[in-house]
């Protein structure tokens, strides 16, 4: 289990003002204390965590935000920012003595304007709920993370979000134009705008993917891109792991980036099939998923190339979707792996690494290997195209052995991914679940140079603390 | 100038070591290319990564190559090429507007986070930066990111040092995405009445699924063209210039450059010298909502113009004062406003005026801790783009 810090004793003493306080700041129903009411809020996508916080504040606006922020600064009271509460790195876990300062209530899309490709949103509308307001106009936002139909756009933006399509379209830092941020003092800043590039330094840059460490975001202004004609998955699917990396390779190599190139091992299409009936082939060892843009004609032709390409390499079986209605079919398996996993195994654990993609075969052999020492299965699906590797480790939360030897597991995944090159977590964030394993990728100069950065934003670490940097070494928390 | 030329990392942190122990400034510099560029900086000695060249790893099938900050981008290009891959970003070669004699470096390139036509479409050199080594104002040696394509593991440093002119840090090393060279690459230009015009085809064109990925307009005496650029497949441009050729004909007369003159015409893009900025004249570029724009030029009548980026980005050209640079940070505020550059002048001017906009005083706090992080001492690129900063 990771450590949290012990509560700050006289912020709980003081929990009855605090409140009152907060409640002179926002609306009626903008401020949530009843234990009952505060339960939805005590964990987030990484459940095996769950801390009541002090309180819960909603606001509706960025004046709210920033008057709860100034509140809570002046009053040393530590703050999680949350968005959906999805993450999976337990990035909006609360603390018994900190508030959980909500974006839930704002949700409403400010403006569209497809003459400069851009909508202006508040951070609580949903990452599906962008592309839904600009889609009938045959427009789109681009970073799909699977859980972009509850994912809220300010968790993104703090998180930098990926998703299957990255490998053409970029994470969210690539795809963003403008922030509504409010430091922890409680003054709002307008970070970027309208427009690309905005001279000095990238603080969008830098704020994006910062995990709520150096403020929280109310507004943001992304960029809305035209979708294209039309797009159709294929499947190729391969008797051996090294082999559908060498595929993978080639088509690479070939010039071609599909808009995605999704990698499932044997156990993942098994649950996966066994969820959706997506005709994914069980006698597979790898399959891969590659999906391609654009006309029938440019579709097809870019097909062909593919197929040519993998037909070299002896595939089991290859199939192209003749429809849209297949290629969703295609796409409904992997979009669900996880939760097919969660039929096939009362708990998992999602990992996040990324690794250089030549070291695909060497590390799938050693995730194994890791497996059998552990004696917990291990379903593997992987962004193939840009390294990012989910390993879903099954367990079983009700037993503590189990909990203690998947989390053993995980680690011991993501330090191999350190060790060929790669790093910790390629789009779930650091969060809890991370943060004691950051000394493996960083020097303690490195760290403390992020840490000093923090410090630069948020003096007195109220800014989701405990979180990102671990505790040890840590002047907050000495 | 005495110009330190260190061959090696160590060599970048024993000169910053004993430069942040004597609290001697350092003007920080790649190949020199761009000293005219933003504000001068007051110090005895530069330092330069020249001589940290060579790239250190390329994996084509991983789109990932490594090179020192030193290495010429020339020398990147040319490696790729070989491979039939790019660098995505397109970055610019400005040595006829500073009057270089030689081509950027990777470092250069990267810590002024210049990006050429491509950038519309496929982001900025920013973007692509996977890794970097640097060193501190302190002399310290620190990493951020690595050479793997998704990764938001900490604090992404990557992107505060790209664009920071050399005052948070010496880059000396830089992983960075690449993509394959298009098979072919084709360009339309639409003859136009006038700029409003102009934003309306370049709006038209990377608002459709085709892929655009160049739109800028060029002015040359009362003649206003519209270009757009598709990148591809030969089967698919050949598609796409078809369906965008008729999407776009009630908007003006279209001709399709053949690929010699679409080539010349996006590289004097690139390189801004299209604008046809005379020496004595001052350049500044300007980056605002697209549709910002002709409200922008109409207030910047009298001044040479280009558009790149939707017409997002206006290279402006005219006289080197401080009333000229007056009405172009004016004329930054259209539509709500961007963000201007004053890319080249005298020192005289460069040195007496805002060369890029003001931080509000929140952040201005911010960016002075930040700052002080980096560079206790304040001894990297002093004054580069503000004053005291």
């Amino acid at each position: 289990m990771i450590r949290l810090p012990a509560p700050k004793a006289d912020v709980m003493a003081r929990r009855p003002e605090i409140i009152a306080g907060l409640a002179t700041l926002l609306p009626a129903d903008g401020l949530i204390t009843e234990t009952i009411r505060m339960k939805p809020y005590e964990t987030d996508g990484l459940p095996s965590y769950r801390q009541m916080p002090l309180a819960v504040a909603m606001p509706r606006t960025t004046e709210e935000v920033a008057a709860v922020l100034r509140f809570c600064h002046q009053n040393g009271v530590r703050v999680i920012p949350r968005g959906a509460g999805t993450s999976l790195s337990g990035g909006a876990l609360p603390l018994a003595d900190a508030v959980v300062v909500g974006l839930m209530r704002m949700n409403a899309i400010l403006e569209v304007d497809y003459a400069d490709r851009l909508a202006v949103v508040q951070a609580g509308v949903t990452n599906i709920g962008i592309t839904n307001a600009v889609s009938a106009d045959g427009f789109f936002y681009a970073p799909d993370p699977s859980s972009q139909l509850a994912c809220m756009i300010g968790g993104n933006v703090m998180m930098n979000s990926g998703g299957a399509h990255c490998l053409k379209y970029g994470v969210t830092a690539n795809n963003l134009l403008g922030l509504k941020f409010v430091t922890i003092e409680g003054e709002v800043i307008d970070i970027g705008g309208r427009h690309l590039d905005a001279a000095g330094y990238d603080w969008l840059g830098l704020i994006t993917g910062s995990e709520g460490q150096l403020g929280m975001v109310t507004e943001v202004t992304v960029r809305i891109l035209r979708g294209p004609e039309g797009a159709r998955a294929m499947l190729a699917a391969f008797d051996s792991i090294p082999v559908a990396g060498q595929a993978v390779d080639a088509i690479i190599g070939s010039g071609i980036i599909p808009v995605a190139l999704e990698f499932m091992d044997r156990p993942c299409i098994h649950a996966c099939e066994a969820f959706a009936h997506a005709g994914y082939p069980l006698d597979a060892e790898a399959m891969l998923i590659i999906e391609v843009e654009g006309s029938v004609a440019e579709q097809d032709a870019l097909l062909d190339r593919i197929r040519a390409i993998c037909a070299q390499f002896k595939p089991i079986s290859m199939k192209v979707a003749e429809s849209p209605e297949q290629s969703l079919a295609i796409w409904k398996g992997r979009k669900g792996a996880f939760g097919a996993v969660g039929r096939i195994s009362p708990d998992y654990l999602c990992m996040d690494g990324t690794i250089p993609t030549g070291e695909l075969p060497h590390v799938l052999g050693r995730i194994t290997e890791l497996s059998d020492k552990h004696g917990l299965k291990v379903a593997n699906v992987f962004h193939a195209g840009d390294g990012n590797l989910h390993p879903l480790i099954m367990f079983d939360a009700n037993d503590p052995d189990s909990f203690a030897r998947a989390e053993k597991l995980g680690a011991e995944i993501l330090l191999l991914c350190v060790e060929v090159g790669g790093c910790l977590t390629g789009e779930h964030g650091v969060g809890i679940e991370k943060r004691d394993l950051m000394t493996a990728q960083f020097t303690p100069g490195e760290l403390n140079i992020q840490r000093a950065i923090k410090t630069a934003f948020d003096a007195d670490w109220l800014l989701n603390p405990a979180k990102v940097f671990p505790l040890e070494g840590n002047p907050a928390f000495a | 100038m005495n110009t330190l030329l260190p061959t090696d990392e160590a060599g970048i942190v024993a000169a910053i070591t004993a430069a942040h122990a004597a609290r001697e400034p350092l003007a920080i510099e790649g190949r020199g290319t761009k000293r005219a560029m933003l504000r001068p900086v007051q110090a005895a000695r530069s330092l330069s990564t020249r001589l940290l060249t060579g790239i250190t790893l390329y994996k084509p099938s991983e789109l990932v190559i490594s090179a020192r900050a030193g290495t010429p981008i020339a020398e990147i290009e040319a490696a790729l090429a070989e491979k039939g891959q790019q660098i995505i970003a397109e970055p610019p070669d400005f040595r006829a507007l500073f009057g270089a004699t030689e081509g950027p470096s990777l470092g250069g390139i990267t810590a002024s986070n210049l990006s050429g036509p491509r950038r519309i479409t496929w982001g900025a050199m920013r973007d692509h930066v996977l890794g970097i080594r640097a060193v501190r104002g302190d002399g310290e040696v620190f990493r951020s990111g690595g050479r793997v394509l998704k990764n938001v593991t900490g604090l992404d440093l990557c992107k505060l040092l790209c664009g920071s002119h050399g005052t948070l840090g010496v880059l000396t090393e830089i992983t960075f995405k690449v993509l394959p060279q298009p098979e072919e690459s084709a360009t339309l230009a639409v003859d136009v009445a006038d700029i409003a015009s102009g934003i309306g085809v370049l709006s038209a064109g990377l608002g459709s699924p085709y892929g655009v990925s160049g739109a800028a307009i060029l002015l040359q005496g009362s003649a206003i063209t519209a270009l757009l650029r598709l990148e591809d497949f030969a089967e698919s441009v050949a598609y796409r210039m078809a369906r965008l050729r008729e999407d776009l004909a009630p908007l003006g007369a279209a001709r399709r450059l053949d690929a010699e003159e679409g080539l010349a015409t996006w590289r004097a893009v690139r390189d801004a010298t299209a604008l046809g900025a005379t020496p004595d004249e001052a350049v500044w570029r300007l980056s605002l909502p697209p549709s910002a724009a002709p409200a922008a030029c109409a207030a910047l009548a009298g001044f040479r113009l280009m558009l790149d980026w939707g017409g997002g980005l206006i290279w402006v050209a005219g006289p080197a004062t401080e009333t000229a640079h007056a009405t172009v940070m004016a004329a930054a505020q259209a539509g709500g406003g961007g963000s201007f550059t004053l890319f080249r002048a005298p020192d005289s001017l460069r040195g007496a005026v805002p060369v890029v906009p003001a931080e509000p005083p929140a952040l201005a706090a911010i960016a002075a801790r930040v700052k002080a992080v980096m560079d206790p001492e304040g001894i990297l690129n002093p004054g580069r783009i503000r004053l005291g900063a």
